[in-house]
């Protein structure tokens, strides 16, 4: 059976940015698996690491100003250790990747036919003609209404979630095993991002590929994954199916954004919120990063990092007040 | 009237003019449309219709909220509100008094009175002054000496939740997101205003620090007797926040009413759909099908008869052959735009008390 083996294995990464003035810890030791055909969130607000830990699978980050540390497999292949050719292959092949803003991934000048067609020629070593037809398909695939037409449009004659899905199309051009979606709906409309996001869960069905989608919006998490991972200056605070994690949250972090998302709450009453604010990722403080803001944190939480424990299968959280825990050898 | 006993209504303000029952804003068939031009001549090619005929009230001490997706001309109304901009048609009355007409009240003084937060909070402050100086510039430009505005800064940097030994002389670069937002609604407040609109004030803030903003905006209200406008495109943030709701689509109003009756039973198929399209927050109910298909279009050429029926699941002939009224929007009513509202308006559905629920 293929399911056993893992199509993303992340080992204690960490990735600095480091200038003249500062050095920037943006990621501080994240691990996780992924098995084929999954789908994970990683939710965490700005600054929390997610998008870096996304680019750092592609390994987009700028060469000279990031150390990165730690080890990335995708599919059996160390991503470290790539040379040009095998990174060319990975990115769009293997691994494609969507972003929030579609207008900045297209080519501004060019039909995004021929853009698509351009990529799965490349890729595929097929005509230009073969990659149109693959391009109309794909099309098809994300439901773009008068597909036929849509292929001559220059990306600004395309609406927002028509941009989108062309994207969503360029993305799955050549099958990749894993997409990562970095936020792909905040810029949406409420009506659009409900659409693009169904369409997402559909593809993952019926192609069978692996998601890493990165948000902040709970709700968004809710609607697309099957685990979530909540980052929080740099790591993984806690992992867990989205169900286990969005009604019983083990982090005291994960709790207080769950209950500062305004969400029906009583009109008349406070909302609850997590006081001050995320950590300086140029000074970060000792021990657990969220302790300062944490209302149940005590002296131990400022001495050490916490260890990853799970106190059920599955389950997997990084704070030392989570009860019953036991410690854990390796990170789930 | 004796608003001086009401709780609410201090009688120290002695800007109020007609009492608490006269509303505090009224603004009746507001219009801006904004010309594209092009070719070297510069001829007007289209009108992008961003406002096109909005009418409502603000009642004094409420606070209206606005929503609707992007391209609905929601900024842009805030923009006429303050008069960044200039209407094409339209009145305004603020207290009584018509906005920048002889013998009402002048945009000069309407800006003492009404106060816009921005959504961007790093732009919309001067990056080469420390904020307490942003803070105080606004009392000093009508008159106040420097040492009185400073104090009323640092006094106004507290009240919002900075120590201003400690904020008052940075830069906005040394400061988060949900700081220099802070400091934009202390500025906002300097000038002392009854009225302040926020647009997308919280929208950019991370969902933790959101919630202290919003929780420090009720509290402000409260101790100062404002009255707020508040658009963004978040439903849950709207609903907390909000006494009464409304709703735009394509430069049109299509729906206003108190918030609990607007949210619990929706009046407006696009507000049915609006609602029913956020995202369940139980992964055990997830949503299968989308309510409405499509984008919003575009606002240049927007279709005719009821802008929202091309997208409308309940579509008929007289929805693409008249537009529908949304009726005078008198003290706390519930209003949609909608031929099924309207008894006789020919809609096979109309006068149905309640929308068929979407899919």
């Amino acid at each position: 059976m293929t399911m056993s083996v893992p199509l993303v294995e992340v080992e204690d990464l960490s990735v600095n940015f480091v200038t003249r003035e500062s050095d920037v810890r943006a990621v501080n030791g994240v691990n996780f698996t992924m098995m084929p055909g999954e789908v994970m969130c990683m939710l965490g607000e700005s600054g929390s690491g997610k998008s870096v830990t996304m680019r750092a699978l592609m390994r987009l980050l700028p060469p000279k100003r990031s150390v990165i540390r730690g080890r990335i497999r995708i599919a059996g292949q160390d991503v470290q250790a790539m040379g040009d050719a095998a990174l060319r292959r990975m990115r769009g092949g293997t691994v494609s990747m969507i972003f929030q803003e579609p207008m900045t991934a297209f080519d501004p000048v060019v039909r995004v036919g021929d853009q698509i067609a351009e990529v799965v020629a490349q890729h595929r070593g097929v005509s230009r003609r073969e990659g149109r037809r693959r391009a109309l398909d794909l099309f098809e695939l994300v439901r773009i209404p008068s597909p036929e037409r849509r292929l001559d449009a220059y990306p600004h004659e395309l609406s927002g979630g028509l941009r989108q899905r062309a994207m969503i199309a360029l993305a799955l051009s050549c099958e990749p095993k894993l997409l990562l979606a970095d936020e792909p709906t905040t810029a949406l409309d409420a009506t659009v991002q409900i659409q693009v996001l169904i369409l997402l869960r559909k593809l993952q069905q019926e192609l069978g590929m692996s998601v890493i989608f990165v948000t902040h919006d709970l709700g968004v998490a809710a609607e697309i994954a099957d685990r979530v991972a909540i980052m929080y200056a740099g790591r993984v605070v806690e992992t867990g199916s989205v169900r286990d994690v969005l009604k019983a949250p083990l982090h005291p972090y994960t709790s207080g954004l769950l209950a500062s998302t305004v969400h029906d709450q009583p009109r008349d009453r406070e909302l609850e919120t997590i006081p001050g604010a995320p950590p300086d990722m140029r000074n970060l403080p000792p021990g657990c990063s969220f302790a300062p803001r944490c209302p149940q944190a005590a002296g131990d939480c400022q001495l050490a990092v916490p260890p990853p424990v799970s106190p059920s299968p599955g389950r997997v959280a990084r704070c030392l007040r989570v009860a019953g825990a036991q410690p854990l050898m390796e990170f789930a | 009237m004796s608003f001086a006993t009401s709780p609410i209504w201090p009688p120290a303000d002695p800007r109020d003019r007609g009492g608490p029952q006269q509303p505090l804003l009224m603004v009746r068939g507001l219009q801006k449309h904004f010309a594209i031009r092009n070719g070297v001549l510069g001829r007007v090619a289209a009108h992008v219709r961003a406002v096109d005929g909005v009418s409502f009230t603000v009642h004094k001490g409420e606070t209206l909220g606005i929503v609707g997706e992007s391209g609905c001309g929601k900024s842009t109304l805030a923009r006429l509100l303050m008069r960044l901009i200039v209407p094409d048609a339209g009145e305004q009355i603020f207290d009584g008094d018509a906005v920048g007409v002889q013998g009402g009240i002048s945009v000069k003084d309407l800006r003492r009175q009404a106060q816009m937060v921005f959504q961007d909070s790093s732009s919309s402050l001067n990056p080469r002054m420390p904020v307490q100086g942003s803070v105080a510039f606004g009392p000093m430009a009508f008159g106040m000496p420097k040492a009185d505005a400073t104090a009323l800064a640092r006094e106004l940097l507290t009240k919002v939740g900075l120590n201003p030994a400690l904020f008052g002389g940075r830069y906005p670069h040394e400061l988060s997101g949900g700081q220099k937002q802070r400091v934009n609604i202390a500025r906002a407040l300097a000038l002392k205003p009854r009225m302040v609109i926020l647009d997308e004030a919280v929208s950019a803030l991370d969902k933790s620090v959101e919630a202290q903003v919003l929780n420090l905006l009720q509290v402000l209200k409260r101790e100062l007797s404002l009255t707020y406008v508040f658009i963004s495109h978040d439903l849950g943030v709207v609903r907390w926040i909000s006494d009464r709701v409304m709703v735009m689509y394509l430069g049109e109003v299509v729906e206003i009413g108190p918030a609990d009756a607007l949210y619990a039973a929706p009046k407006h198929p696009y507000t049915q759909a609006l609602l029913a399209s956020r995202p369940s927050m139980d992964p055990d109910r997830r949503r299968e099908e989308a309510p409405v298909s499509g984008d919003p279009p575009n606002p240049v050429n927007p279709p005719p008869g009821c802008r929202f029926h091309t997208r409308c699941p309940h579509a008929e002939r007289v929805c693409s052959a008249r537009a529908p009224v949304l009726g005078d929007a008198a003290a706390g009513a519930h209003l949609a735009a909608c031929h099924i509202q309207n008894p006789a308006s020919g809609h096979s559905l109309a006068g149905r008390p309640v929308l068929p629920a979407l899919h």
